[in-house]
Protein backbone atom coordinates (compact mmCIF):
# COMPACT_ATOMS: atom_id res chain seq x y z
CA UNK A 1 0.00 0.00 0.00
CA UNK A 2 1.07 3.55 -0.65
CA UNK A 3 0.93 5.67 2.46
CA UNK A 4 1.16 9.43 2.82
CA UNK A 5 4.59 8.95 4.35
CA UNK A 6 5.82 7.49 1.07
CA UNK A 7 4.83 10.69 -0.68
CA UNK A 8 6.62 12.78 1.94
CA UNK A 9 9.82 10.80 1.45
CA UNK A 10 9.94 11.83 -2.19
CA UNK A 11 8.69 15.37 -1.62
CA UNK A 12 11.59 17.07 -3.49
CA UNK A 13 10.93 14.92 -6.55
CA UNK A 14 7.18 15.54 -6.48
CA UNK A 15 7.81 19.24 -6.03
CA UNK A 16 10.20 19.36 -8.97
CA UNK A 17 7.77 17.42 -11.19
CA UNK A 18 5.00 19.90 -10.48
CA UNK A 19 7.33 22.89 -10.74
CA UNK A 20 8.80 21.78 -14.09
CA UNK A 21 5.30 21.38 -15.54
CA UNK A 22 4.31 24.79 -14.17
CA UNK A 23 7.41 26.46 -15.61
CA UNK A 24 6.52 24.95 -19.00
CA UNK A 25 2.99 26.29 -18.66
CA UNK A 26 4.12 29.66 -17.33
CA UNK A 27 6.39 30.14 -20.31
CA UNK A 28 3.48 29.72 -22.73
CA UNK A 29 1.73 32.78 -21.31
CA UNK A 30 4.55 35.30 -21.53
CA UNK A 31 6.05 37.22 -24.45
CA UNK A 32 9.50 36.61 -25.83
CA UNK A 33 10.86 39.80 -24.27
CA UNK A 34 9.68 38.72 -20.81
CA UNK A 35 11.59 35.46 -20.92
CA UNK A 36 13.85 36.61 -18.08
CA UNK A 37 10.89 35.86 -15.81
CA UNK A 38 11.02 32.18 -16.80
CA UNK A 39 14.73 32.20 -16.12
CA UNK A 40 14.37 33.54 -12.59
CA UNK A 41 11.37 31.37 -11.78
CA UNK A 42 13.28 28.27 -12.91
CA UNK A 43 16.35 29.29 -10.91
CA UNK A 44 14.33 29.95 -7.76
CA UNK A 45 12.52 26.62 -8.20
CA UNK A 46 15.88 24.86 -8.21
CA UNK A 47 17.07 26.76 -5.13
CA UNK A 48 13.90 25.77 -3.28
CA UNK A 49 14.42 22.16 -4.39
CA UNK A 50 17.89 22.23 -2.78
CA UNK A 51 16.31 23.44 0.47
CA UNK A 52 13.68 20.71 0.31
CA UNK A 53 16.33 18.02 -0.11
CA UNK A 54 18.43 19.37 2.76
CA UNK A 55 15.43 20.07 4.98
CA UNK A 56 13.96 16.61 4.48
CA UNK A 57 17.07 14.71 5.38
CA UNK A 58 17.01 12.25 8.25
CA UNK A 59 19.91 10.53 9.97
CA UNK A 60 18.83 7.10 8.81
CA UNK A 61 18.05 5.73 5.36
CA UNK A 62 14.36 5.91 4.45
CA UNK A 63 12.66 3.81 1.80
CA UNK A 64 9.30 4.33 0.14
CA UNK A 65 6.96 2.47 -2.21
CA UNK A 66 7.99 -0.95 -1.00
CA UNK A 67 11.70 -0.28 -1.39
CA UNK A 68 11.52 1.15 -4.91
CA UNK A 69 12.70 4.54 -3.74
CA UNK A 70 15.60 4.98 -1.30
CA UNK A 71 16.55 8.24 0.32
CA UNK A 72 19.99 8.13 1.86
CA UNK A 73 22.86 10.56 2.34
CA UNK A 74 24.62 9.52 -0.86
CA UNK A 75 21.50 10.35 -2.88
CA UNK A 76 21.16 13.67 -1.06
CA UNK A 77 24.77 14.71 -1.70
CA UNK A 78 24.46 13.85 -5.39
CA UNK A 79 21.07 15.56 -5.75
CA UNK A 80 22.27 18.79 -4.16
CA UNK A 81 25.37 18.87 -6.37
CA UNK A 82 23.33 18.19 -9.51
CA UNK A 83 21.02 21.06 -8.63
CA UNK A 84 23.92 23.41 -7.89
CA UNK A 85 25.45 22.55 -11.28
CA UNK A 86 22.08 23.14 -12.98
CA UNK A 87 21.65 26.53 -11.31
CA UNK A 88 25.16 27.45 -12.46
CA UNK A 89 24.22 26.39 -15.98
CA UNK A 90 21.00 28.45 -15.90
CA UNK A 91 22.73 31.62 -14.76
CA UNK A 92 25.92 31.29 -16.85
CA UNK A 93 24.03 30.28 -19.99
CA UNK A 94 21.57 33.19 -20.07
CA UNK A 95 23.75 35.79 -21.89
CA UNK A 96 25.03 33.10 -24.27
CA UNK A 97 21.53 31.89 -25.13
CA UNK A 98 20.25 35.45 -25.63
CA UNK A 99 23.01 36.23 -28.11
CA UNK A 100 22.09 33.22 -30.21
CA UNK A 101 18.29 33.50 -30.14
CA UNK A 102 18.20 30.24 -28.18
CA UNK A 103 16.73 31.84 -25.07
CA UNK A 104 13.58 29.70 -24.99
CA UNK A 105 11.40 28.30 -22.23
CA UNK A 106 11.94 24.67 -23.24
CA UNK A 107 15.56 24.95 -22.18
CA UNK A 108 14.48 25.40 -18.57
CA UNK A 109 11.72 22.80 -18.42
CA UNK A 110 13.76 20.17 -20.27
CA UNK A 111 16.70 20.73 -17.91
CA UNK A 112 14.43 20.42 -14.91
CA UNK A 113 12.93 17.15 -16.16
CA UNK A 114 16.42 15.88 -16.78
CA UNK A 115 17.44 16.78 -13.22
CA UNK A 116 14.33 14.98 -11.99
CA UNK A 117 15.53 11.87 -13.82
CA UNK A 118 18.89 12.09 -12.05
CA UNK A 119 17.12 12.44 -8.70
CA UNK A 120 15.10 9.29 -9.33
CA UNK A 121 18.13 7.43 -10.62
CA UNK A 122 20.34 8.10 -7.61
CA UNK A 123 17.47 7.15 -5.27
CA UNK A 124 16.47 4.00 -7.14
CA UNK A 125 15.79 0.87 -5.13
CA UNK A 126 14.58 -1.35 -7.94
CA UNK A 127 15.59 -2.10 -11.50
CA UNK A 128 12.41 -0.38 -12.76
CA UNK A 129 13.27 2.87 -10.97
CA UNK A 130 16.85 2.69 -12.24
CA UNK A 131 15.63 2.35 -15.83
CA UNK A 132 12.95 5.02 -15.58
CA UNK A 133 15.32 7.49 -13.91
CA UNK A 134 17.96 6.86 -16.54
CA UNK A 135 15.54 7.44 -19.41
CA UNK A 136 13.91 10.46 -17.79
CA UNK A 137 17.37 11.91 -17.45
CA UNK A 138 18.60 11.09 -20.98
CA UNK A 139 15.57 11.82 -23.16
CA UNK A 140 15.49 15.55 -22.32
CA UNK A 141 19.28 15.60 -22.64
CA UNK A 142 19.06 14.37 -26.26
CA UNK A 143 16.59 17.15 -27.02
CA UNK A 144 18.79 19.73 -25.29
CA UNK A 145 21.81 18.76 -27.40
CA UNK A 146 19.71 19.32 -30.54
CA UNK A 147 18.40 22.61 -29.18
CA UNK A 148 20.24 24.74 -31.73
CA UNK A 149 18.09 23.75 -34.69
CA UNK A 150 20.17 25.59 -37.29
CA UNK A 151 23.45 23.91 -36.41
CA UNK A 152 24.66 20.96 -38.46
CA UNK A 153 27.15 19.99 -35.79
CA UNK A 154 24.50 20.01 -33.04
CA UNK A 155 22.17 17.71 -34.98
CA UNK A 156 25.01 15.33 -35.70
CA UNK A 157 26.05 15.35 -32.06
CA UNK A 158 22.43 14.75 -31.04
CA UNK A 159 21.97 11.73 -33.30
CA UNK A 160 25.23 10.20 -32.11
CA UNK A 161 24.33 10.85 -28.48
CA UNK A 162 20.87 9.41 -29.06
CA UNK A 163 21.95 6.21 -30.80
CA UNK A 164 24.74 5.43 -28.35
CA UNK A 165 22.61 6.42 -25.35
CA UNK A 166 19.82 4.13 -26.53
CA UNK A 167 22.36 1.37 -27.15
CA UNK A 168 23.66 1.84 -23.60
CA UNK A 169 20.22 1.63 -22.04
CA UNK A 170 19.45 -1.42 -24.21
CA UNK A 171 22.58 -3.18 -22.97
CA UNK A 172 21.75 -2.22 -19.40
CA UNK A 173 18.20 -3.56 -19.84
CA UNK A 174 19.40 -6.83 -21.32
CA UNK A 175 21.63 -7.28 -18.29
CA UNK A 176 18.71 -6.45 -16.01
CA UNK A 177 16.51 -9.05 -17.73
CA UNK A 178 19.14 -11.77 -17.21
CA UNK A 179 19.58 -10.80 -13.56
CA UNK A 180 15.82 -10.87 -13.12
CA UNK A 181 15.77 -14.32 -14.64
CA UNK A 182 18.50 -15.55 -12.31
CA UNK A 183 17.15 -14.05 -9.09
CA UNK A 184 13.41 -13.74 -9.71
CA UNK A 185 13.10 -10.22 -8.34
CA UNK A 186 13.48 -6.64 -9.53
CA UNK A 187 14.22 -5.22 -6.09
CA UNK A 188 17.92 -4.41 -5.70
CA UNK A 189 18.12 -5.46 -2.05
CA UNK A 190 16.34 -8.76 -2.75
CA UNK A 191 18.68 -9.37 -5.68
CA UNK A 192 21.56 -8.94 -3.23
CA UNK A 193 20.02 -11.55 -0.92
CA UNK A 194 19.06 -13.91 -3.75
CA UNK A 195 22.56 -14.07 -5.22
CA UNK A 196 23.72 -16.29 -2.35
CA UNK A 197 21.05 -18.92 -3.03
CA UNK A 198 20.64 -18.83 -6.80
CA UNK A 199 21.62 -21.80 -8.92
CA UNK A 200 21.94 -19.71 -12.11
CA UNK A 201 25.32 -18.16 -11.41
CA UNK A 202 26.33 -18.11 -15.08
CA UNK A 203 23.21 -16.21 -16.08
CA UNK A 204 23.91 -13.76 -13.29
CA UNK A 205 27.52 -13.16 -14.32
CA UNK A 206 26.50 -12.79 -17.95
CA UNK A 207 23.98 -10.16 -16.88
CA UNK A 208 26.60 -8.45 -14.74
CA UNK A 209 28.85 -7.95 -17.79
CA UNK A 210 26.01 -6.16 -19.58
CA UNK A 211 25.38 -3.98 -16.53
CA UNK A 212 29.04 -2.98 -16.36
CA UNK A 213 29.08 -2.16 -20.09
CA UNK A 214 25.95 -0.02 -19.67
CA UNK A 215 27.53 1.80 -16.72
CA UNK A 216 30.71 2.29 -18.75
CA UNK A 217 28.65 3.96 -21.49
CA UNK A 218 27.00 6.29 -19.00
CA UNK A 219 30.35 7.36 -17.60
CA UNK A 220 31.98 7.55 -21.02
CA UNK A 221 34.79 5.25 -19.94
CA UNK A 222 37.11 3.72 -22.54
CA UNK A 223 36.21 1.63 -24.62
CA UNK A 224 32.69 3.08 -24.49
CA UNK A 225 33.73 6.71 -24.78
CA UNK A 226 33.10 7.36 -28.50
CA UNK A 227 30.09 9.57 -27.97
CA UNK A 228 31.64 11.92 -25.43
CA UNK A 229 34.03 14.07 -27.53
CA UNK A 230 31.47 14.43 -30.33
CA UNK A 231 28.74 15.54 -27.95
CA UNK A 232 31.00 18.04 -26.19
CA UNK A 233 32.12 19.55 -29.48
CA UNK A 234 28.77 19.57 -31.25
CA UNK A 235 26.40 20.49 -28.44
CA UNK A 236 25.69 24.12 -27.51
CA UNK A 237 28.28 25.11 -24.88
CA UNK A 238 25.83 25.39 -21.92
CA UNK A 239 24.51 21.92 -22.73
CA UNK A 240 28.06 20.60 -23.01
CA UNK A 241 28.57 22.04 -19.51
CA UNK A 242 25.49 20.16 -18.30
CA UNK A 243 26.56 16.91 -20.01
CA UNK A 244 30.04 17.24 -18.52
CA UNK A 245 28.85 17.66 -14.93
CA UNK A 246 25.47 16.09 -14.25
CA UNK A 247 25.59 12.65 -15.96
CA UNK A 248 28.83 11.84 -14.15
CA UNK A 249 27.17 12.40 -10.78
CA UNK A 250 24.19 10.35 -11.91
CA UNK A 251 26.48 7.58 -13.11
CA UNK A 252 28.19 7.34 -9.71
CA UNK A 253 24.76 6.85 -8.15
CA UNK A 254 23.86 4.32 -10.86
CA UNK A 255 27.07 2.36 -10.34
CA UNK A 256 26.64 2.28 -6.56
CA UNK A 257 23.01 1.20 -6.71
CA UNK A 258 23.46 -1.51 -9.32
CA UNK A 259 26.88 -2.84 -8.39
CA UNK A 260 26.96 -2.50 -4.61
CA UNK A 261 23.33 -2.49 -3.49
CA UNK A 262 22.32 -5.06 -6.11
CA UNK A 263 25.34 -7.09 -7.17
CA UNK A 264 27.47 -6.65 -4.04
CA UNK A 265 28.22 -10.37 -3.53
CA UNK A 266 29.82 -10.46 -7.00
CA UNK A 267 32.19 -7.59 -6.16
CA UNK A 268 35.24 -9.71 -6.92
CA UNK A 269 34.01 -10.08 -10.51
CA UNK A 270 33.02 -6.51 -11.28
CA UNK A 271 35.92 -4.79 -9.59
CA UNK A 272 38.31 -6.33 -12.11
CA UNK A 273 36.18 -5.08 -15.02
CA UNK A 274 36.06 -1.59 -13.53
CA UNK A 275 39.80 -1.62 -12.91
CA UNK A 276 40.51 -2.47 -16.55
CA UNK A 277 38.18 0.30 -17.75
CA UNK A 278 39.86 2.68 -15.30
CA UNK A 279 43.33 1.93 -16.66
CA UNK A 280 42.19 2.27 -20.29
CA UNK A 281 40.35 5.53 -19.61
CA UNK A 282 43.32 7.04 -17.81
CA UNK A 283 45.75 6.20 -20.60
CA UNK A 284 43.54 6.94 -23.64
CA UNK A 285 41.95 10.07 -22.16
CA UNK A 286 45.20 11.72 -21.17
CA UNK A 287 47.19 10.79 -24.27
CA UNK A 288 44.52 11.74 -26.82
CA UNK A 289 43.77 15.03 -25.03
CA UNK A 290 47.32 16.18 -25.80
CA UNK A 291 46.60 16.12 -29.54
CA UNK A 292 43.46 18.29 -29.35
CA UNK A 293 43.22 21.84 -30.66
CA UNK A 294 39.54 22.31 -29.86
CA UNK A 295 39.15 23.30 -26.21
CA UNK A 296 35.79 21.56 -25.75
CA UNK A 297 37.13 18.36 -27.30
CA UNK A 298 40.19 18.56 -25.05
CA UNK A 299 37.89 18.86 -22.04
CA UNK A 300 36.02 15.79 -23.31
CA UNK A 301 39.17 13.68 -23.33
CA UNK A 302 40.14 15.11 -19.96
CA UNK A 303 36.68 14.04 -18.74
CA UNK A 304 37.40 10.51 -19.96
CA UNK A 305 40.63 10.46 -17.96
CA UNK A 306 38.82 11.77 -14.87
CA UNK A 307 36.25 9.00 -15.26
CA UNK A 308 39.24 6.69 -15.03
CA UNK A 309 39.85 8.11 -11.55
CA UNK A 310 36.20 7.60 -10.57
CA UNK A 311 36.39 3.98 -11.76
CA UNK A 312 39.62 3.58 -9.83
CA UNK A 313 37.73 4.63 -6.72
CA UNK A 314 34.69 2.46 -7.49
CA UNK A 315 36.83 -0.61 -8.09
CA UNK A 316 37.37 -0.75 -4.32
CA UNK A 317 34.14 -2.08 -2.85
CA UNK A 318 34.71 -0.40 0.52
CA UNK A 319 33.06 2.67 2.09
CA UNK A 320 36.34 4.54 1.44
CA UNK A 321 36.20 3.61 -2.25
CA UNK A 322 32.59 4.73 -2.71
CA UNK A 323 32.95 7.91 -0.71
CA UNK A 324 36.07 8.96 -2.60
CA UNK A 325 34.16 8.29 -5.85
CA UNK A 326 31.35 10.57 -4.74
CA UNK A 327 33.87 13.16 -3.55
CA UNK A 328 35.69 13.01 -6.88
CA UNK A 329 32.51 13.28 -8.97
CA UNK A 330 31.23 16.26 -6.97
CA UNK A 331 34.59 18.01 -7.19
CA UNK A 332 34.90 17.22 -10.90
CA UNK A 333 31.44 18.60 -11.69
CA UNK A 334 32.24 21.91 -9.99
CA UNK A 335 35.61 22.19 -11.79
CA UNK A 336 33.99 21.61 -15.18
CA UNK A 337 31.40 24.33 -14.56
CA UNK A 338 34.23 26.84 -14.12
CA UNK A 339 36.05 25.77 -17.31
CA UNK A 340 32.87 25.85 -19.38
CA UNK A 341 31.64 28.98 -17.61
CA UNK A 342 34.73 30.93 -18.70
CA UNK A 343 34.41 29.94 -22.35
CA UNK A 344 30.68 30.74 -22.18
CA UNK A 345 31.55 34.18 -20.88
CA UNK A 346 34.18 34.78 -23.55
CA UNK A 347 31.91 33.79 -26.43
CA UNK A 348 29.58 36.39 -27.86
CA UNK A 349 27.42 37.05 -30.86
CA UNK A 350 29.06 35.62 -33.96
CA UNK A 351 32.09 34.32 -32.06
CA UNK A 352 32.47 31.00 -30.30
CA UNK A 353 35.44 30.70 -27.99
CA UNK A 354 36.13 27.05 -28.77
CA UNK A 355 39.70 26.57 -29.88
CA UNK A 356 42.60 26.61 -27.43
CA UNK A 357 44.15 29.27 -29.69
CA UNK A 358 41.15 31.54 -29.00
CA UNK A 359 42.46 31.92 -25.44
CA UNK A 360 45.78 33.41 -26.57
CA UNK A 361 46.79 36.42 -24.51
CA UNK A 362 43.65 36.25 -22.39
CA UNK A 363 45.58 37.59 -19.42
CA UNK A 364 46.15 40.92 -21.17
CA UNK A 365 42.50 41.36 -22.07
CA UNK A 366 40.75 39.96 -19.05
CA UNK A 367 43.02 38.94 -16.16
CA UNK A 368 40.16 37.86 -13.90
CA UNK A 369 38.74 35.39 -16.41
CA UNK A 370 42.24 34.14 -17.21
CA UNK A 371 42.75 33.64 -13.48
CA UNK A 372 39.55 31.65 -13.10
CA UNK A 373 40.40 29.47 -16.08
CA UNK A 374 43.87 28.91 -14.58
CA UNK A 375 42.32 27.88 -11.24
CA UNK A 376 40.07 25.42 -13.06
CA UNK A 377 42.94 23.98 -15.11
CA UNK A 378 45.24 23.63 -12.08
CA UNK A 379 42.43 22.02 -10.13
CA UNK A 380 41.66 19.57 -12.95
CA UNK A 381 45.35 18.75 -13.12
CA UNK A 382 45.37 18.13 -9.37
CA UNK A 383 47.90 20.73 -8.25
CA UNK A 384 48.11 21.04 -4.44
CA UNK A 385 46.33 24.05 -3.00
CA UNK A 386 43.19 23.28 -5.00
CA UNK A 387 40.21 21.02 -4.49
CA UNK A 388 41.04 18.68 -7.36
CA UNK A 389 44.21 17.71 -5.50
CA UNK A 390 42.25 16.57 -2.44
CA UNK A 391 39.96 14.49 -4.64
CA UNK A 392 42.88 12.77 -6.36
CA UNK A 393 44.64 12.06 -3.06
CA UNK A 394 41.53 10.49 -1.53
CA UNK A 395 40.96 8.27 -4.58
CA UNK A 396 44.60 7.16 -4.63
CA UNK A 397 44.53 6.45 -0.90
CA UNK A 398 41.37 4.36 -1.23
CA UNK A 399 42.91 2.49 -4.16
CA UNK A 400 46.16 1.72 -2.35
CA UNK A 401 44.30 0.64 0.80
CA UNK A 402 42.07 -1.54 -1.37
CA UNK A 403 45.03 -3.38 -2.88
CA UNK A 404 44.97 -1.66 -6.28
CA UNK A 405 48.54 -0.42 -6.08
CA UNK A 406 49.36 -1.06 -9.77
CA UNK A 407 46.35 0.94 -10.86
CA UNK A 408 47.24 3.79 -8.51
CA UNK A 409 50.70 3.93 -10.10
CA UNK A 410 49.13 4.02 -13.59
CA UNK A 411 46.85 6.83 -12.39
CA UNK A 412 49.75 8.90 -11.06
CA UNK A 413 51.76 8.50 -14.28
CA UNK A 414 48.72 9.44 -16.35
CA UNK A 415 47.99 12.46 -14.16
CA UNK A 416 51.54 13.67 -14.84
CA UNK A 417 51.00 13.22 -18.59
CA UNK A 418 47.73 15.11 -18.17
CA UNK A 419 49.54 18.07 -16.65
CA UNK A 420 50.94 18.83 -20.08
CA UNK A 421 47.69 19.81 -21.74
CA UNK A 422 46.29 21.65 -18.74
CA UNK A 423 49.45 23.70 -18.41
CA UNK A 424 49.41 24.37 -22.17
CA UNK A 425 46.12 26.21 -21.73
CA UNK A 426 47.68 28.27 -18.93
CA UNK A 427 50.71 28.98 -21.10
CA UNK A 428 48.53 30.08 -24.03
CA UNK A 429 46.62 32.45 -21.75
CA UNK A 430 49.58 34.01 -19.97
CA UNK A 431 52.59 33.83 -22.28
CA UNK A 432 51.26 33.92 -25.83
CA UNK A 433 50.63 37.19 -27.60
CA UNK A 434 47.17 37.48 -29.10
CA UNK A 435 47.17 36.82 -32.84
CA UNK A 436 47.08 40.12 -34.73
CA UNK A 437 43.92 40.69 -36.72
CA UNK A 438 41.71 38.39 -34.70
CA UNK A 439 38.68 39.80 -32.98
CA UNK A 440 39.42 41.08 -29.49
CA UNK A 441 38.23 38.98 -26.58
CA UNK A 442 35.95 40.97 -24.36
CA UNK A 443 34.33 39.22 -21.48
CA UNK A 444 31.08 40.92 -20.58
CA UNK A 445 28.62 38.51 -19.05
CA UNK A 446 25.87 39.86 -16.89
CA UNK A 447 26.46 40.58 -13.24
CA UNK A 448 24.83 37.42 -11.84
CA UNK A 449 26.87 35.20 -14.14
CA UNK A 450 30.10 37.02 -13.26
CA UNK A 451 29.52 36.71 -9.52
CA UNK A 452 28.42 33.10 -9.61
CA UNK A 453 31.35 32.08 -11.77
CA UNK A 454 33.76 33.88 -9.42
CA UNK A 455 32.25 32.19 -6.38
CA UNK A 456 32.50 28.83 -8.14
CA UNK A 457 36.17 29.41 -9.02
CA UNK A 458 37.13 30.71 -5.58
CA UNK A 459 35.22 27.80 -4.09
CA UNK A 460 37.72 25.47 -5.71
CA UNK A 461 40.42 27.10 -3.58
CA UNK A 462 38.33 27.45 -0.43
CA UNK A 463 37.04 23.89 -0.53
CA UNK A 464 40.49 22.48 0.09
CA UNK A 465 39.88 23.59 3.69
CA UNK A 466 36.43 21.98 3.72
CA UNK A 467 37.63 18.74 2.19
CA UNK A 468 37.91 16.94 5.50
CA UNK A 469 34.37 17.82 6.54
CA UNK A 470 32.96 16.95 3.14
CA UNK A 471 34.81 13.66 3.05
CA UNK A 472 33.47 12.73 6.45
CA UNK A 473 29.93 13.39 5.15
CA UNK A 474 30.66 11.11 2.21
CA UNK A 475 32.03 8.43 4.54
CA UNK A 476 28.99 8.73 6.79
CA UNK A 477 26.77 8.28 3.74
CA UNK A 478 28.29 4.86 3.21
CA UNK A 479 28.08 3.85 6.83
CA UNK A 480 31.73 4.14 7.82
CA UNK B 1 5.14 -30.57 -25.13
CA UNK B 2 5.65 -27.03 -23.93
CA UNK B 3 8.52 -24.87 -25.16
CA UNK B 4 11.38 -24.90 -22.60
CA UNK B 5 12.66 -21.71 -21.00
CA UNK B 6 16.04 -21.90 -22.68
CA UNK B 7 14.48 -21.50 -26.14
CA UNK B 8 13.16 -18.12 -25.15
CA UNK B 9 16.54 -17.00 -23.88
CA UNK B 10 18.23 -18.18 -27.07
CA UNK B 11 15.58 -16.43 -29.18
CA UNK B 12 15.97 -13.17 -27.25
CA UNK B 13 19.75 -13.37 -27.42
CA UNK B 14 19.64 -13.92 -31.19
CA UNK B 15 17.32 -10.92 -31.61
CA UNK B 16 19.63 -8.87 -29.42
CA UNK B 17 22.72 -9.85 -31.41
CA UNK B 18 20.97 -9.00 -34.70
CA UNK B 19 20.14 -5.56 -33.39
CA UNK B 20 23.68 -4.89 -32.12
CA UNK B 21 25.10 -6.11 -35.44
CA UNK B 22 22.63 -3.86 -37.24
CA UNK B 23 23.79 -0.82 -35.29
CA UNK B 24 27.45 -1.45 -35.99
CA UNK B 25 27.31 -2.81 -39.57
CA UNK B 26 24.70 -0.40 -40.95
CA UNK B 27 26.37 2.45 -42.82
CA UNK B 28 23.39 3.58 -44.87
CA UNK B 29 20.42 4.92 -43.03
CA UNK B 30 19.70 6.39 -39.62
CA UNK B 31 16.13 5.02 -39.68
CA UNK B 32 17.62 1.51 -39.68
CA UNK B 33 19.48 2.45 -36.49
CA UNK B 34 16.18 3.39 -34.86
CA UNK B 35 14.70 0.07 -35.97
CA UNK B 36 17.66 -1.77 -34.46
CA UNK B 37 17.15 0.05 -31.16
CA UNK B 38 13.49 -1.00 -31.14
CA UNK B 39 14.50 -4.58 -31.91
CA UNK B 40 16.92 -4.52 -29.01
CA UNK B 41 14.18 -3.44 -26.62
CA UNK B 42 11.89 -6.16 -27.99
CA UNK B 43 14.57 -8.76 -27.30
CA UNK B 44 14.71 -7.52 -23.71
CA UNK B 45 10.91 -7.66 -23.48
CA UNK B 46 10.85 -11.27 -24.69
CA UNK B 47 13.34 -12.14 -21.98
CA UNK B 48 11.35 -10.40 -19.27
CA UNK B 49 8.04 -11.96 -20.28
CA UNK B 50 9.53 -15.44 -20.56
CA UNK B 51 11.28 -15.21 -17.18
CA UNK B 52 8.18 -13.73 -15.61
CA UNK B 53 6.07 -16.65 -16.88
CA UNK B 54 8.50 -19.32 -15.74
CA UNK B 55 9.22 -17.73 -12.36
CA UNK B 56 5.52 -17.10 -11.73
CA UNK B 57 6.39 -13.50 -10.81
CA UNK B 58 4.41 -10.67 -12.45
CA UNK B 59 7.16 -8.05 -11.90
CA UNK B 60 8.82 -8.75 -15.24
CA UNK B 61 5.62 -8.18 -17.17
CA UNK B 62 5.06 -4.88 -15.38
CA UNK B 63 8.58 -3.86 -16.37
CA UNK B 64 7.71 -4.66 -19.99
CA UNK B 65 4.88 -2.10 -19.93
CA UNK B 66 7.34 0.54 -18.77
CA UNK B 67 9.87 -0.43 -21.43
CA UNK B 68 7.22 -0.23 -24.17
CA UNK B 69 6.13 3.21 -23.02
CA UNK B 70 9.65 4.56 -22.77
CA UNK B 71 10.49 3.03 -26.17
CA UNK B 72 7.64 5.03 -27.71
CA UNK B 73 8.96 8.25 -26.18
CA UNK B 74 12.47 7.35 -27.23
CA UNK B 75 11.56 6.78 -30.87
CA UNK B 76 9.58 10.03 -30.90
CA UNK B 77 12.70 11.92 -29.84
CA UNK B 78 14.88 9.89 -32.21
CA UNK B 79 12.66 10.60 -35.21
CA UNK B 80 12.52 14.29 -34.30
CA UNK B 81 16.32 14.41 -34.29
CA UNK B 82 16.41 12.57 -37.65
CA UNK B 83 14.03 15.14 -39.16
CA UNK B 84 16.22 17.93 -37.78
CA UNK B 85 19.28 16.30 -39.27
CA UNK B 86 17.62 15.92 -42.65
CA UNK B 87 16.63 19.61 -42.65
CA UNK B 88 20.16 20.70 -41.83
CA UNK B 89 22.16 18.32 -43.96
CA UNK B 90 19.74 17.02 -46.64
CA UNK B 91 20.84 13.46 -45.90
CA UNK B 92 20.25 10.79 -43.30
CA UNK B 93 23.15 8.67 -44.44
CA UNK B 94 25.16 7.34 -41.49
CA UNK B 95 28.36 7.34 -43.56
CA UNK B 96 28.09 11.10 -44.05
CA UNK B 97 27.94 11.81 -40.32
CA UNK B 98 31.58 12.76 -40.25
CA UNK B 99 31.91 16.45 -39.46
CA UNK B 100 32.69 15.62 -35.83
CA UNK B 101 35.75 13.49 -35.71
CA UNK B 102 39.19 13.61 -34.34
Amino acid sequence: MISVNDLLVMLPELYLTAAACLVLLFDVFINDDQRDATHWVATIVMVVAIFLVIHGQTPQTVTAFGGMFIRDHMAEILKVTVMIATILMFVLARPWLKDRKLFVGEFYSLSMFSVLGVMLLVSAGSLITVYLGLELFSLPAYALVAMNRESKLASEAAIKFFVLGALASGLLLFGMSLIYGATGTLDLHRIFLAIGTTSHLHLLEFGLVFLVVGIGFEFGAVPFHMWLPDVYEGAPTPIAMYISAVPKLAAVGLAYRLLEVGMGPLAMDWRVMLAIMAALSLVVGNVVAIAQTNFKRMLAYSTISHMGFVFLALSNPTPEGYSSAVFYAVCFALMETVAFGVILALSRKGFECEMIADLKGLNHRSPWFAGMMAISMFSLAGIPPLWGFAAKVLVLKAAIDGGMLWLAIVAIICAIIGLFYYLRVVKVMYFDAPVAGTEPLVAKPDLAARWLLSINALGLIAMIAGSGVFYSWCLAAFGA
Amino acid sequence: MSIPESWYIVFATVLFCISIAGIFINRKNVIVLLMCIELMLLAVNTNFVAFSRFLGNPGGQVFVFFILTVAAAESAIGLAIVVLMFRNRRTINVGELDSLRY
